[in-house]
């Protein structure tokens, strides 16, 4: 086994066993935590695709801005633990475990048919395009419409944030 | 070196354990973090196709895809505050003012 599918395999543990953890604790603090756990193993294995860019802004909006908010509102709301998952197991928990099932068989057989023995290793230029160097230049020459909305989505989602959450005053 | 196949898998299951939370969870946080967590899947995906396919456009769409996350988180947030205030509960079973 090479080092870097050793790397992957650690990387892949890490990524799953927090998933799971996380949509198993009844404490959202302790969520929010394995998901922050989760983002990081996700932001190293992006480095392992030679996306630096990609791996630095997973660290700064998700683990950083997305999660601090989730944390704060979670402080703000001072809510209870969850009732344990294994108390009620009931039939819409069972049909949710099918449903599961069924979209992993599904995309799993799609994946395998289309992607067996094919793409075994990066590109020529997948480190070069993985550079900040070069995604701020595509994003300010080709993609400079698409870069320009994302400003009106984000002033659009500050006000409304602020709408929906001030306080009413009657 | 590693097949992309092995990175398609990881986001595929990282996808489905998100879609699980999402139908076995009552928490409105906790499910607003199983949809990070599906979203961040797929930009496993997309970042994997860009590095071996070697075209840019992957990368560029997981920058846009983390942009309307961060509208969508702050927004959601909002909507369960507001609904916090009111119902005095963030349960999804308890807020079925909209069920048929």
């Amino acid at each position: 086994m090479t080092a870097q599918a050793l790397v992957f395999f650690i990387l892949a543990f890490v990524s799953i066993a927090s998933a799971i953890l996380m949509i198993t604790r009844a404490n959202p603090v302790k969520s929010a935590i394995f998901l922050i756990v989760n983002f990081l193993s996700l932001s190293i294995l992006y480095l392992t695709l030679s996306a630096q860019f990609i791996a630095i802004i997973q660290v700064l909006v998700y683990a950083g801005a997305i999660m601090v908010l989730f944390v704060f509102v979670i402080m703000l709301l001072n809510l209870q633990d969850e009732k344990r998952l294994s108390d009620r197991f009931d039939v819409r928990r069972l049909i949710a475990f099918v449903i599961v099932l069924l979209v992993f068989a599904e995309i799993a057989f799609g994946l395998g048919k289309s992607v067996s023995g094919r793409f075994l290793k990066p590109a020529e230029n997948s480190v070069e395009i993985g550079k900040i160097e070069f995604i701020g230049e595509k994003l300010f020459t080709n993609y400079i419409l698409p870069f320009e909305i994302t400003s009106l989505i984000l002033i659009v989602a500050i006000v409304g944030a602020i709408v929906l959450a001030k306080r009413k005053f009657e | 070196m590693i097949p992309l196949s092995w990175y398609l898998f990881l986001s595929l299951i990282l996808f489905t354990i998100g879609v699980l939370g999402v139908l076995i969870r009552r928490n409105a946080i906790v499910i607003f973090m199983c949809i990070e967590l599906m979203l961040n899947s797929v930009n496993l995906a997309l970042v994997g196709f860009s590095s071996y396919i070697g075209n840019e456009i992957g990368q560029m769409l997981v920058f846009f895809v983390m942009v309307v996350a961060a509208a969508e988180v702050s927004v959601g947030l909002a909507i369960v505050i507001a609904i916090f205030r009111n119902r005095l509960t963030v349960n999804i079973d308890e807020i079925n003012l909209l069920k048929w």
